[in-house]
């Protein structure tokens, strides 16, 4: 058990870190390392084109998408590499956000089942940033139920013709690519009549309407098919098993390792260190310390969970459903943590304004979003179940739609 | 990085379950439970046998030499399988003592018995209610000799030596506090056992009168060998909360997959299901923060303190945790005497004070936490 780097880690980081210190966008470090969940925000600056840049100078220079293989943009870096990366790259790293979708879920389908070609053609731009893909999955009758969803595709002659409604699509008003779940047959059991493709957002009939989130922001989508065309050979595996192909984009989404959940608790020691209460510094509060506590194990739990499987990773084990934990702890965490720093505000933590909010407003940000964290990529009761029945070994859910052909399952609670 | 045990370590880990679960059956643990022995002797020995009880003392005392790590996964054994023996009395807080502050002719007297089997050591802190505290420390030695009452004293009534702490001055600073072996079958010591949670593990009340003392490590300089004894015990006694909520979940887990209700296994009803997923998440969580302490405790790190603070309260939540939601997956039956989920409730809500509370912990946490932010 040991954290040193073995030589070649050390040379990889002492590289990394060269690389960073010479190449970063440093005016905006200050802003990125202040910046918390729901709100990265550079003044003065389309952060969009800000990350684009960023992306494209790693990836010239063989930085980007680190454990993806050369030929398609990567550079062929073990998981560890990665961490070293991640750790060196700081706060410039969430500049990223907004290719997580493309480089986590729409590249590892993309590798599993596109041809080589387009394999060759689709990834290299996707990794350095120059196209951002999105993952058109859910559907209103089909969030955590994915295999209930209803958005058409039929075959005519060489090409697919899709209507219907995805929703809560992340990024797609800014997305160039996106992957598509569709029903192929309504005719059989749910899960088996779907089929995946991928396809130009900018295709004729491809209409992108931005949803207002709870927290005000507009980060995700509707979007609309009508007699949308895609060419067969942008299907990704084969018909009706689109569910299969699915499931190899969602295990990649848990995956997400190493990536270190935010929890919220960096943010909230630093307050508290600075936070003055009537009767004190609310450090020195018992109270506020046995909160902290509690919380400060729970993130260094999730840090040290995370290490763990690097090192399994790294021992060529494969990463299991086991790691549906970090997000699990870290949503309804990270909402606690945001509801308590308010808390310690008094009747002040219901203000919003950076002006009046202490930390500018960081908490009250991180509390609007939170709920969203623990509903996107699964919700909290979906990563219960996966952890019960495939790590635990528990009976799956009563599915009384399992055999049921979809055109004939019931679509309303209350009939 | 490899945040791992070795495979050697795994290995050994293997041989100790296999070993517990042959000697320390649950039917092993009731005869201590019910009072028909204050430990296991028979296990006590066969433990000394397979070399476990010195795992971590050097060789030249008469140890395996092996290390921390190796104990660490020792403890998660003694833990799942609840072995009622004064494993961690004598191997966690009497042993690390004297390896601490010991002199060399400590050394040699105390650790090969405590290897061998032949010496039951702990160590007297408390006297009555309250957490670690210099303040706390009324027993005084004067002379040679100490006088006043620890309670409780984990395994006090079985064990042939303690390692006391008492009070040498009277300046109210820690500088007070002085450490002592004390020959607990000597004269001018008197035994008694305390009734407690844990029925298997003994407490007792230790009254010493004029009984006599050999000091352990410089005059003075007690608190500051309790402080890193009781961080090296926390990351020690945290492995076996991991094994006791291992196996607590283990056995819900196990009950949820037989027990039929309304024509299904409780295991498919989602309440049930999500009891036992938080149950493997708390579990899960502790394991990790372990792991991290086990590295500082093997490597002696600077990051030690506030390593142990942390597993030491992610354990103690995951194993009281997983004890109290093992009886309610059990229903009634998790009530009754005969199944063995009381004995995992009991000693997890017995385990989570005896090094001090979760409170005291979690003020330890905050207070490492902020030393360091600040230096
Ligand atoms: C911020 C954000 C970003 C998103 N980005 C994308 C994206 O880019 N692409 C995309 O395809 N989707 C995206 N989503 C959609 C997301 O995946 C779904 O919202 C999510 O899977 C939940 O589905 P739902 O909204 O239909 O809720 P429902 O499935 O209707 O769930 C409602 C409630 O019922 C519970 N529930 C449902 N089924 C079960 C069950 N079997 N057992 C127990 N409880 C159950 C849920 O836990 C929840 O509490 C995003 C969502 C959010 C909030």
């Amino acid at each position: 058990m040991n954290f040193d780097d073995t030589p070649q880690e050390a040379a990889f980081r002492a590289e990394a870190k060269a690389w960073i210190a010479a190449n970063a966008p440093k005016q905006y470090e200050e802003e990125l390392r202040k910046a918390s969940l729901g709100r990265v925000q550079l003044k003065g600056a389309n952060i969009l084109e800000v990350a684009k840049a960023w992306q494209k100078k790693k990836a010239d220079a063989g930085w980007a998408c680190l454990h993806w293989p050369k030929e398609y943009g990567g550079r062929g870096s073990s998981p560890i590499e990665r961490v070293i990366w991640q750790q060196e790259e700081g706060p410039f790293g969430r500049l990223s956000s907004m290719f997580i979708i493309g480089h986590g879920m729409c590249g590892p389908t993309m590798m599993a089942f596109a041809g080589e070609e387009q394999k060759r053609k689709y990834l290299p731009p996707l990794a350095s940033g120059e196209k951002v893909w999105c993952q058109l999955f859910s559907e209103p009758a089909g969030g955590s139920d994915v295999a209930g969803l209803r958005t058409r595709a039929e075959k005519q002659g060489d090409e697919w013709v899709i209507n219907g409604q995805k929703i809560w699509t992340s990024g797609a008003h800014y997305s160039d690519y996106g992957i598509l779940l569709t029903r192929t047959d309504p005719n059989v059991a749910k899960h088996k009549g779907l089929t995946m493709f991928f396809l130009d957002m900018k295709s004729p009939g491809v209409e992108v309407r931005p949803i207002k989130q709870a927290s005000g922001a507009s980060d995700f989508n509707e979007v609309y098919f009508t007699d949308v065309r895609i060419p067969d050979s942008q299907r990704l595996g084969n018909v009706n098993d689109g569910w299969n192909v699915s499931l190899t984009t969602l295990m990649n989404e848990r995956m997400s390792i190493g990536a270190g959940v935010a929890t919220g608790f960096p943010e909230l020691f630093d307050f508290c260190n600075s936070l003055m209460l009537e009767d004190g510094p609310a450090i020195e509060n018992r109270a506020v310390r046995a909160k902290l506590a509690n919380w400060a194990v729970k993130a260094s739990g999730l840090k040290y969970t995370s290490m763990r499987a690097i090192s399994a990773l790294s021992r060529g084990e494969r990463p299991g459903p086991e790691n549906s934990i970090g997000k699990l702890v870290a949503g309804s965490m990270i909402q606690d943590v945001a509801t308590y720093a308010l808390d310690l505000q008094g009747a002040a933590g219901a203000l919003t304004g950076p002006e009046d909010a202490e930390v500018a407003g960081k908490f009250q940000a991180m509390l609007l979003r939170a709920p969203g964290t623990r509903v996107e990529g699964g919700t909290d009761e979906i990563m219960r179940n996966i952890i019960a029945e495939r790590v635990l070994g528990l009976p799956g859910d009563i599915r009384v739609d399992k055999d049921v052909p979809f055109n004939k399952i019931p679509t309303k609670g209350r009939a | 990085m490899n945040f791992d045990f070795s495979d050697e370590q795994k290995q050994m880990r293997d041989e100790a379950r296999k070993f517990l679960s042959e000697q320390c059956p649950p039917k092993a643990v009731r005869e201590v439970l019910d009072g028909k022995a204050p430990y296991d002797k028979a296990l006590w020995k066969g433990l000394a046998e397979m070399g476990f009880l010195g795992v971590a003392i050097p060789e030249q005392f008469g140890g395996a030499g092996a290390g921390h790590l190796e104990l660490c996964v020792i403890a998660e054994e003694m833990g799942r399988a609840l072995a009622p023996v004064p494993f961690s009395s004598t191997v966690y807080l009497a042993a690390e003592a004297i390896l601490i502050a010991g002199s060399d002719a400590q050394k040699q007297k105390w650790l090969p018995k405590i290897a061998s089997g032949d010496a039951i050591g702990t160590l007297a802190l408390f006297e009555g209610k309250g957490n670690p505290s210099p303040k706390a420390i009324k027993v005084a030695a004067n002379g040679g000799v100490l006088n006043g009452v620890k309670k409780p004293v984990a395994d006090g009534a079985i064990a042939d030596f303690a390692v006391v702490a008492a009070r040498t001055g009277s300046s109210g600073r820690e500088s007070d506090i002085s450490l002592f072996i004390v020959d607990l079958k000597a004269g001018g010591v008197e035994v008694k056992s305390l009734t407690n949670i844990d029925l298997t593990r003994g407490q007792a009340e230790i009254t010493f009168k004029d009984a006599k003392a050999e000091p352990l490590g410089a005059a003075g300089e007690g608190w500051g060998v309790i402080t890193q004894v009781l961080d090296r015990a926390a990351v020690l006694t945290a492995f076996e909360q991991v094994g006791g909520a291992d196996r607590a979940l283990e056995m819900g887990r196990d009950y949820a997959l037989d027990r039929i209700a309304f024509g299904r296994p409780i295991g498919s009803f989602q309440a049930v299901k999500h009891m036992l997923a938080d149950m493997y998440v708390s579990a899960t969580l502790a394991r990790s923060n372990c792991y991290y302490g086990a590295w500082a405790l093997s490597t002696n790190a600077g990051e030690l303190p506030e390593a142990a603070a942390a597993a030491r309260i992610s354990a103690t939540q995951a194993f009281q945790h997983c004890a109290k939601n093992n009886i309610q997956v059990h229903g009634g039956m998790g009530f009754t005497w005969e199944f063995d989920c009381h004995m995992y409730y009991r000693r997890a809500n017995a385990v989570a004070l005896g090094l001090g509370s979760p409170s005291y912990w979690e003020d330890a946490l905050i207070d490492r936490m902020r030393k360091k932010n600040a230096a």
